[in-house]
């Protein structure tokens, strides 16, 4: 057993073992209060240069699925890679029992080059992080003689993750029975789902990186991605969407997508002092009862008082009041800082695909 | 919006919103406040296998959620000794039948604006479904609030859930419902064998069962056709894993699903009877929000407005699965994640059915953010269930598709090796864990894995100590590979410990992970000395050792939402997993620890709740902060809202050690949780932790049976003699000195109950060569047994050794039948004003000796105003609510406040005052225990009660015996088998007076000879194993071919079946046990005691010659 160390910018340490790749790991330290998907969140490029830390205890049970494509898109993973600096649990479980599992969650972090660290206090880290805020960190194991392998701390929000993480080529994918609609995937660091959403539903989807004029080409609808970090270092894309304005045509954003669609209608984003990290993440509709339990990845938000009048917030959060979405007030035009698209996590706003969709019908 | 949450996680965004909390003008309330001003609550009745304390909670929280709105509440529960029955609980109660006879004169006196069914289980949904099909509800304007009847209808009939399931492309199990044994052969063989058979409309799978064959199909369908009109056979998905949710949906369709959970046992195991696990441990993500997703879709097809529960079968290879059934209430499964996660389930369905949105309401632990939301657990939770089964005679200890446990314990740690192993320890039956237990004999291994039983899991234990690989376990057993590499994980820790001898040679490291491991003191104290010094000498060393290492564990807080949130919960766990404890201690000796009662079992359930709640409530009323610790998710004390601290954890010497040393409490009081605090006592008492109340050492004397007689002699106070003897000829000796029948007590069980009555030398050696063992290490308690004589209990409080206050009540039944089964009646109605007075005494000399501060208990017999004690408790009792409710004088307050040393009064008012009359009756599970001899003796076998008054003894009996499943017998048609001669004597007044009432009785061949004899018309049947015809000639009680006893049973042509057993023993297996069986396979009410079959007969003669029945609430007393 390979010791290592959760080292935090505070001072903090938290003494554990090393599992996966036993090398040593800078990042930003964010918690997930979610139960389950841990192969999702660990390939959801939302998580780049972050450290994971689970709040649920016991990591790996069910191992890890096959990497097997369906679409030319990776069928149980959120991308190619694992996008997580390292990964901080209680208690990894050594074996693991399913039915879709090829390896374990160690072999394959290990393949990867990704550390991770057990026997971690992780509700004492939590509850840290909780009050003092996102925090920098490292994880630092021991190499084989027994001393550790140190390094520095690395702050990813000095750098542009959503181009870290974005495609660099347009891609377009074809759905098995196409309905005809044509959408442009800004990809911020997308998720797979949010492409699986799509084409389920009868769209072909072109996924563009992130910096890419979308006025260039032809499409019926605009989806902007969930991405990784600081809305303000995409500006680029926010002056993009500003042109797609122009085209009149139906824009959904989500997470990520929605912090820049907020941007472009004259909103500010704020970091968090924490984020919204989890599968439990309760949503109403402003003006309804309608309330929905999501899945949430983010460490900045949209602070609303300043859209342009043509706008309104949309959804909020019903625990801290944070603002969950925008909405045009007569344009189609509308995004969400939750992930309608799950995977991990519930499946409640899943619906929401379906009225984009729908909407660019009615075009 | 929370703006102490905007300070720290964000700016937010203010919306129009206005903070929508509990009670606030929004929607939802106006709807409450506009429309109800009184709601009734059913509740449901005394507990039983399938039906236990989980409704006392989830009742309990309904009413409290009522009365927050100024709603005024009306309870019908007739089961007294709750919580929810309690004063400032409801507005007003009913001690009535949950039935919808005594409803309907309820609603018709109380007029309630709406009715709640779905918080006293089945019993109160098929009461108020019976109520809204025969137009009650409509015709006194009664709004079923919640889940509209409709809704519940269509989950409860098979045929039509499977339908309604299906309109929205939901699988479920492909079942055909039938009406008849021919029919379901016909339906087994269309979806093939294995299949499952299950009685529509009844409470924890009674009458289910998997037949293989069309042999086992044609047994168990005549079986579940006695309890249900209509049966289901099912294919049969053995091995499959087993998810539920619990579901809650408002109406406007908003919809969370609070919890899902795993079973352990894969299915063909009721949920009831498995190791359950919260959350779900071996599903993917996909899998998880798969079957989160349709149990959503469900709940929204159906209807629900509350809560409900969705149980899924899931292939264990695919992402296959079936639904298996839906219930539209609270639910056991409910109360279990209620309080795995905190969330108050039964508290927000209550809101929602009063109109509440989900939304609106306030997540009550954090108290700051939405009850729309679902929890994270940061903590792993498992249920185990406990069972009873060596208390009754001829059961199977085969656990499958029925119900048979009698309680359960929910068991927290941050990694499942921890939970499991305390929840081996919690459910109380001797062993301490995994690992480390008294060797269990298993005759074939294998066939223990493959056919579960009670103790399967140490089967597993056993299979890892002879080399079975994980993979062979999971061929025999199906349980998931996860689970048993966990399992595995213990059993080598178990070795690698076993190779010390000495605890300073064990690496700090192994003692930790032994610790995370969940491995208690006790388990590594015997590991480490191989059983060469005693266990509890071996525990103080293991524990000393590892305080010296410093290796403790950590208070955790349980607060819905993985400390994302800073939460002011109370809500408490120990774990090794963790390196700072989430809560600070006063250590200001202001606290006092309450020990509660563990797993609900046989002897011990909901009473002691009541004790143990009602203890906390004076302890705060007091000033003090009131700390709970207890293990058993079906009860009220371990409701966070009920303390100032709640410690969800063992009861174990190791634990409340370690707690009361974060604490420092004033003290802790050992005497309301029943006997498993009273016996850590001394223990505790030893490692210097203040006891508060009588002393330890008193305690000990009245435990101590040497002690106590000792003590007895010394005050000139009577005990049956009895001896405690190590040689059969010492037995003989002791026989010949004090006569038969005596009654004999091993120390060494072999099999069955462990206490028996013996008539006669051959039933003694029977009794003592082939049930237990009698050695020089195994001593046998041999007692003289008193017959014919009255057995009473004694219930008081004293302070200094001096009595407050008492109750005296007294069975109905003559001694014999355990305290525990007894029909007991206070104020007594026939004792002699001389016993009372010598009873008194006596225990005023008792008190006295024991210099008792707090709650103590007494059993006497008498005869003649000849007075004997045969047991003395310094703790409350079984009775104490019974008698507190009855007399209406608080005997637990009364007692916490002596434990606490404040200076009481003696209440000025007794029982004399009284009138009118309580009757507790016992209930029994007989039908849940296939084979089981439903007959009294003296173990105990009840596994609820409940208390019922009247304005005499007749009316209140009735009424007591009508709320635990008896029936007028309106047929009129009663048999009887009156055993012994003097039996038939004894009864023969009450047969002449059943003719005289037009009855009909049907006697075996003796009884009807007898009552001929006599000259009580009665016609002869014939006994089980005679050859009898169903002939149409008229009986002859000459003629060999008669009726057959049990046809008459099974064809449902006797109302009552009165059956006395011929000894005192009850061991053998005889026709009278054919008979009385039969009554409880077919649900024909049964007596077996010529006392209360008498009792009950005038009381229900009375009733036909029209002797009113008063529908009196509680305070109309």
């Amino acid at each position: 057993m390979t010791a290592a160390r959760l080292v935090l910018e505070d001072g903090a340490v938290f003494p554990g073992e090393s599992f996966g790749a036993a090398v040593s790991s800078a990042g930003e330290v964010v918690f997930n209060t979610a139960m389950t998907g841990y192969t999702e969140s660990l390939t959801d490029p939302s998580y780049a240069g972050q450290i994971l830390a689970m709040t649920w205890p016991l990591v790996g049970n069910y191992g890890v699925p096959p990497h097997l494509l369906e679409n030319g898109i990776q069928k149980f993973f959120e991308s190619n890679q694992i996008w997580v600096k390292g990964l901080v649990v209680s208690e990894y479980s050594q074996q693991y029992s399913h039915w879709n599992a090829v390896e374990s969650l160690s072999q394959w972090m290990e393949r990867e080059g990704i550390p991770a660290i057990s026997g971690i206090d992780t509700r004492a880290l939590t509850k840290r992080l909780r009050e003092r805020g996102t925090m920098l960190g490292k994880i630092v194991v021991d190499d084989p003689a027994g001393k550790p392998q140190d390094v520095e701390f690395y702050d990813p929000g000095k750098v542009n993750l959503i181009a870290q993480c974005s495609c660099t080529e347009i891609t377009e994918f074809k759905p098995e029975q196409p309905s005809g609609a044509r959408i442009v995937l800004i990809d911020c660091g997308a998720k797979n789902n949010i492409l699986r959403s799509l084409l389920r539903r009868g769209a072909t989807v072109i996924r563009v990186p992130w910096n890419f004029d979308v006025t260039t080409i032809d499409y019926d609808g605009l989806m902007i991605s969930n991405g990784p970090g600081d809305p303000q270092m995409a500006e680029e894309t926010v002056e993009n969407i500003k042109k797609a304005f122009e085209k009149n045509k139906p824009i959904f954003g989500i997470c990520m997508g929605n912090q820049l669609l907020a941007r472009a209608a004259g909103a500010t984003t704020y970091r968090m002092r924490y984020g919204h990290r989890g599968h439990n993440q309760p949503v109403i509709l402003q003006g309804t009862h309608q309330t929905w339990i999501t899945s949430q990845n983010h460490g900045y938000a949209v602070d609303p008082l300043r859209l342009s009048d043509d706008w309104e917030p949309s959804y909020i959060n019903l625990n801290d009041g944070t603002c969950e979405g925008i909405a045009h007030k007569s344009k189609p035009f509308s995004s969400v800082q939750f992930h309608p698209e799950a995977s991990g996590g519930p499946r409640d706003a899943g619906v929401l695909f379906d009225r984009f969709l729908d909407s660019i019908r009615r075009q | 919006m929370n703006e102490e949450f905007k300070a720290t996680n964000g700016s937010g965004y203010n919306t129009s919103r206005a903070g929508a909390r509990t009670g606030s003008p929004a929607m939802g309330a106006q709807l409450a406040a506009n429309s109800l001003s009184k709601v009734l609550l059913l509740g449901s009745g005394a507990l039983k296998i399938g039906e236990a304390g989980e409704f006392d909670y989830s009742g309990s929280q309904a009413l409290k959620a009522l009365r927050e709105e100024g709603i005024h509440t009306v309870l019908i529960n007739p089961n007294i000794a709750t919580v929810q029955t309690s004063q400032g609980v409801a507005d007003t109660v009913y001690f009535l039948p949950v039935t919808p006879e005594y409803v309907e004169q309820v609603i018709q006196k109380e007029r309630p604006d709406g009715i709640l069914l779905s918080f006293g289980g089945q019993t109160a949904l098929n009461c108020g479904v019976a109520l809204y099909k025969n137009g009650t509800l409509d015709r006194y304007g009664v709004r079923v609030l919640g889940t509209p009847v409709e809704a519940i209808i269509n989950t409860e009939d098979r045929d039509l859930f499977v339908k309604k399931l299906s309109e929205i492309g939901v699988h479920t199990i492909k079942s055909e419902a039938v009406e008849n044994i021919e029919d379901a052969v016909k339906a087994a063989e269309e979806v093939g064998y294995p299949v499952i058979i299950r009685a529509a409309y009844t409470l924890g799978g009674q009458g289910s069962a998997f037949c293989d064959n069309e042999e086992e199909l044609r047994l168990h369908a005549a079986n579940a056709l006695a309890f249900s009109n209509q049966i289901l056979v099912e294919k049969s998905l053995r091995g499959w894993k087993e998810i539920e949710y619990e579901v809650v949906r408002d109406r406007f369709d908003n919809c969370i699903t609070v919890c899902n959970m795993e079973n352990f046992d894969p299915l063909g195991i009721h949920t009831g009877e498995s190791i359950v696990v919260a959350p779900s441990q071996t599903l993917t993500d996909t899998e998880y929000h798969k079957l989160r997703e349709l149990a959503i879709k469900i709940v929204r097809h159906v209807g629900i407005i509350g809560e409900c529960n969705v149980q899924y079968a899931l292939d264990p290879n695919s992402e296959d699965y079936r639904v298996i059934e839906v219930n539209a209430r609270l639910s056991r499964s409910s109360a279990l994640a209620s309080k795995a996660t905190g969330y108050p389930l039964a508290f927000v369905a209550a809101k929602l059915a009063m109109g509440y949105n989900l939304y609106e309401l306030k997540n009550s632990v954090t108290q700051t953010t939405s009850a729309f939301f679902e929890p994270a657990l940061d903590y792993c939770v498992v249920k185990i269930p406990r069972w009873d089964l060596s208390k009754f005679k001829g059961v199977s200890k085969q656990i499958g598709s029925s119900m048979k446990s009698v309680g359960e314990v929910m068991a927290i740690g941050r990694s499942f090796e921890e939970a499991i192993q305390k929840g081996l320890r919690m459910i109380g039956q001797g062993m301490h864990g995994f690992v480390a237990n008294h060797e269990l004999k298993f005759e074939n291994l294998d066939d223990a894995l493959v056919h579960p039983t009670d103790s399967r899991i140490f089967a597993v234990a056993k299979a890892f100590h002879q080399g079975y690989s994980v993979d062979k376990i999971h061929e025999l057993t199906s349980i998931d590979k996860w689970f048993l590499y966990k399992l595995e994980s213990i059993y080598n820790v178990h070795r690698a410990i076993d190779e010390y001898h000495n605890f300073k040679d064990i690496p700090s490291d192994l003692l930790l992970t032994a610790k995370k491991k969940g491995f208690s003191d006790f388990q590594i104290g015997r590991l480490v000395t191989h059983g060469q010094t005693d266990p509890e000498d071996a525990m103080l060393e293991a524990r000393a050792e590892r305080k010296r290492r410093g290796i403790n564990p950590f208070v955790k807080q349980i607060d819905t939402l993985a400390a994302e949130f800073p939460a002011k919960t109370n809500y408490l766990y120990l774990t090794y997993h963790a390196t700072e404890h989430d809560v600070e201690f006063h250590k200001d000796r202001r606290s006092v620890i309450v020990l509660g009662s563990g797993a609900y079992r046989i002897g011990s359930s909901v009473e002691f709740d009541w004790c143990c709640v009602g203890a906390i409530k004076t302890i705060q009323a007091e000033g003090y902060r009131g700390v709970m610790i207890n293990c058993n998710p079906e009860t009220v004390s371990t409701d966070y809202d009920m303390c100032d601290r709640l410690y969800f954890d063992e009861l174990s010497l190791e634990a409340v050690l370690d707690i009361a040393e974060f604490e420092a409490p004033k003290g802790v009081v050992v005497s309301m949780g029943g006997q498993i605090p009273n016996n850590l006592a001394m223990r505790l008492h030893a490692q210097n932790v203040p006891i508060l109340g009588t002393t330890p050492e008193s305690i000990d004397s009245a435990e101590d049976r040497h002690l106590f007689s000792a003590l007895c002699d010394k005050m000139g106070v009577d005990q049956p003699r009895w001896r405690e003897l190590t040689s059969m000829d010492e037995i003989y000796d002791f026989a010949d000195e004090v006569g038969f029948p005596l009654m004999v007590r091993p120390s060494y069980v072999l099999s069955g109950a462990a206490m028996n009555v013996v008539s006669n030398k051959s039933e003694l050696n029977h009794f003592l060569t082939l049930a237990a063992n009698v050695s020089q290490k195994h001593p046998v308690v041999v007692s003289e047994f008193i017959v014919d004589a009255k057995e009473i209990e004694f219930d008081a409080v004293a302070q200094n050794g001096e009595i407050v206050a008492y109750a005296i009540s007294e069975h109905v039944e003559f001694a014999g039948v355990h305290s525990g089964d007894a029909t007991i009646v206070f104020p007594p109605q026939k004792l002699y004003v001389e016993t009372i007075r010598r009873i008194k005494k006596i225990a005023r000399k008792v008190a006295q000796a024991l210099d008792i501060s707090g709650p103590f208990n007494m059993q006497l017999l008498a005869r003649d105003n000849d007075i004997k004690v045969i047991e003395c408790n310094l703790r409350a009792s079984r009775s104490f609510p019974f008698v507190s409710k009855v007399l209406k004088i608080d005997l637990i307050e009364l007692a916490t406040k002596v434990i606490l040393g404040i200076p009481v009064e003696k209440p000025n008012r007794s029982a004399f005052d009284l009138d009118y009359v309580g009757i507790k009756a016992p209930q029994f599970s007989f039908s849940r225990l296939a084979k089981a001899d439903p007959v009294l003796g003296v173990e105990m076998a009840s596994t609820g009660e409940v208390g019922c008054l009247g304005e005499d003894f007749y009316e209140a009996i009735l009424k007591s015996m009508l709320a635990t499943g008896y029936r007028i017998p309106t047929q009129k048609k009663i048999l009887l088998s009156s055993g012994p001669s003097k039996a038939k004597a004894e009864l023969l007044p009450i047969c002449r007076q059943l003719i005289k009432n037009g009855f009909t009785l049907y006697g075996t061949r003796g009884t009807t000879a007898y009552l001929l004899e006599h000259e009580v018309p009665a016609i002869a049947v014939g006994w089980p194993d005679e050859l009898t015809s169903r002939g149409n000639a008229a009986p002859n009680p000459d003629s060999s071919m008669l009726i057959n006893a049990l046809d008459l049973i099974r064809n449902g042509e006797v109302d009552l079946v009165v059956n006395i057993p011929k000894n005192l023993s009850s061991t053998e297996l005889s026709a009278d046990y054919d008979i009385r069986r039969a009554a409880i396979d077919y649900n024909v009410p049964l007596l077996t005691n010529v006392r209360l079959s008498t009792a009950f007969l005038q009381a229900v003669c009375r009733r036909l010659a029209d002797a009113p029945i008063q529908i009196k609430s509680w305070k109309e007393y």
